[in-house]
């Protein structure tokens, strides 16, 4: 074992550090929280008390059901927000075995061209996607954003999955071959399941923008029925009234879901299985 | 018959022309060795046979066939690889199944097959165990038995042995030998150790720089190499050269030596200082420092010799070998 890890005193300070950066990182998420179950008064007068007998109150999570429709909003986040990461995942993995796996003319080109994605923002192309959503009869439809999302997590996607796809045993692959499976069996069945931590790094990469996304539901998909939480939450914003109740409750609400998708993908990050396959 | 026929093989990367007209024959049952320095070509070689690379140009006949087309999965060969490759999602069983249920075997033809290779290497008590929880020595012998279920024309070994320990290297050694004896099948084994080469082949194919330097049975190479290439790469310690004018003023040849060859000899031709000494209880090897070249020499038995002293060796001439300056064998 490490030295340094075995030390006490190295511990106590590395614990330390991670518990201090913990508290950091979930205490806007707490302030959240608390100040949901409060009263608006109680909101502003102490926001960082905890909810008493006095300030406690389910008005903001209230207001939050009965205006608007939020449950539809919340599937419509839901499934754009799995769908973008399956079609990212999936097209980002098959791109990426096909650039590592198969060398030919001009593969390092279109690699090149497949990165370039992550440094031009998609925003950019704002205009033109909506005219090309409208033209093509998208607006206003979940597809509409799904599509917009994928097309903004592949370069990233492709990126971190061709370098993990390189480091998988060309050994293992050609043992497949030599027994008969499929290049679409070698990839599904053997080289995926090696590169999962990495396609869940890439999955919680892409997830949180996706989700919290503003300006694409806002511009490609604003009607009723296909309004995203983050979209939906901003009636309770407005330009001189802001109901502090229920955005609060809509965020600790929004806040959900993210938190379960994650624990489901860092699962995954935990090796286990892949030791073993080859030495 | 033969297991294997291949004619005028040639295999380029781009500009790198790797494998150069290579042309062997193996036959039926035999165990051929593929051997030489890293870089020479005898895993391309391999990965050719088994159809995972294209040769360039050339004929690969397995049992017969031509197969220069034929993808590796229908070849009749089965490949065991260094790096173990096993499947890890897959236990034991899965392991040694999966090619057998790719070729839609009936189910008892497998489970006969499994139940077989697993009795021979001793296997029974894993299969159903998965890759991560077995040792080295286990996978290892997993990677044969997923080779020996689908009863192949032709068994391909990469390096199987590099990346276990000393003492179950030759373990595993044995149990190939072994194996090759019950199969009577044809193999093929690549590898760079020399004495892997030694005591597993019927014939050895000795490749340089992608070309065949010779081919024969281990003691033929031993005993009569081609060039001082074969005869320098075959034997521990290896070959001492030295120009033979040291011994034969005008001779401009130069002049192999085994190390088993020289023998102490108190007014032998041989002279110089002994350098160091290493002490191996059956076999003393001595490096000697000779005007010309240092000397390894190998003493049977135990000898008192010391770092430091002076000492005279003489030898055999009918044991020495004369090279050309080209390095091919004068006779």
């Amino acid at each position: 074992m490490n030295k340094a890890r075995s030390n006490p005193l190295n511990t106590f300070a590395m614990h330390g550090a991670l518990i201090l950066y913990t508290l950091i990182a979930l205490f806007p998420v707490f302030v959240i929280l608390i100040n949901s179950f409060k009263t608006r008064k109680a909101i502003f007068r102490e926001p960082l008390a905890l909810p008493d007998a006095d300030s406690f109150s389910l008005i903001g999570y209230q207001t939050v059901m009965k205006q608007g429709d939020f449950f539809l909003y919340f599937q419509n986040s839901m499934i754009v927000t799995v769908a973008s990461l399956t079609l990212v995942l999936l097209f980002g993995a098959m791109a990426a075995y096909a650039l590592s796996e198969y060398k030919f003319r001009g593969s390092t080109l279109l690699g090149l061209y497949l990165a370039l994605g992550i440094m031009i923002p998609i925003r950019i192309g704002t205009v033109a996607i909506l005219e090309m959503m409208v033209a093509s009869g998208l607006v206003n439809t979940l597809w509409a954003l799904i599509l917009v999302y994928t097309a903004q997590g592949l370069p990233l996607a492709v990126f971190i999955l061709s370098e993990f796809m390189k480091q998988v045993s060309d050994d293992l692959k050609n043992a497949g071959r030599i027994d008969g499976l499929s290049e679409y069996t070698i990839f599904f069945r053997l080289v995926l399941p090696l590169v999962r931590p990495a396609m869940a790094t890439v999955a919680v990469f892409n997830m949180i923008p996706i989700w919290n996304d503003l300006w694409f539901p806002l511009i490609l998909a604003p009607a009723e029925e296909t309004k995203t939480l983050t979209l939906g939450s901003q009636v309770f914003i407005g330009q001189f009234v802001t109901n502090w109740n229920a955005v609060l409750s809509a965020l600790s609400l929004a806040i959900l879901p993210v938190l379960v998708l994650y624990m489901i993908f860092s699962r995954q990050l935990i090796r286990g299985i892949t030791s073993g396959a080859v030495k | 018959m033969t297991a294997l026929s291949l004619k005028n093989v040639n295999k380029s990367f781009g500009p790198v022309h790797v494998l150069k007209d290579i042309n062997l024959e193996v036959e039926d049952g035999e165990f051929v060795v593929f051997v030489g320095p890293s870089g020479c070509g005898k895993s391309t070689l391999l990965r050719v046979i088994a159809g995972l690379e294209d040769a360039t140009s050339g004929e690969i006949h397995i049992a017969g066939e031509q197969v220069n087309l034929t993808p590796p999965s229908k070849r009749g060969i089965a490949m065991v690889f260094q790096s173990y490759a096993l499947y890890p999602h897959l236990n034991v069983r899965g392991n040694m199944t999966l090619a057998l249920k790719q070729e839609r075997q009936p189910k008892a033809v497998i489970e006969e097959r499994v139940a077989e290779a697993s009795r021979m290497l001793g296997l029974e008590p894993y299969l159903d165990r998965y890759p991560s929880e077995l040792s080295g020595g286990q996978r290892q012998r997993v990677a044969i038995g997923r080779a020996i279920v689908r009863q192949p024309k032709l068994f391909l070994f990469d390096e199987p042995l590099s990346n276990l320990d000393a003492a179950l290297r030759m373990n595993t050694r044995i149990e190939i030998a072994n194996l090759h004896r019950q199969l009577s099948a044809s193999m093929i084994y690549v590898t760079h150790d020399q004495t892997e080469a030694m005591t597993l082949a019927d014939k050895i194919v000795v490749l340089r720089d992608g070309r065949v330097e010779q081919i024969g049975s281990p003691m033929e190479l031993y005993n009569d190499p081609a060039n001082r290439f074969v005869a320098g790469f075959l034997g521990a310690p290896s070959m001492n050269f030295l120009p033979a004018e040291a011994l034969n003023p005008g001779d401009p040849r130069e002049m192999g030596i085994r190390p088993e060859d020289i023998r102490l000899e108190g007014g032998g031709p041989i002279a110089g200082r002994v350098s160091h000494v290493e002490q191996l209880g059956g076999d003393t090897n001595v490096i000697l420092e000779t005007p010309s070249a240092p000397l390894t020499i190998r003493l049977f038995g135990q000898h008192d010799i010391r770092a430091g002293q002076d000492a005279r060796f003489g030898f055999d001439p009918s044991r020495a070998y004369y090279f050309d300056e080209g390095g091919q064998r004068l006779r």
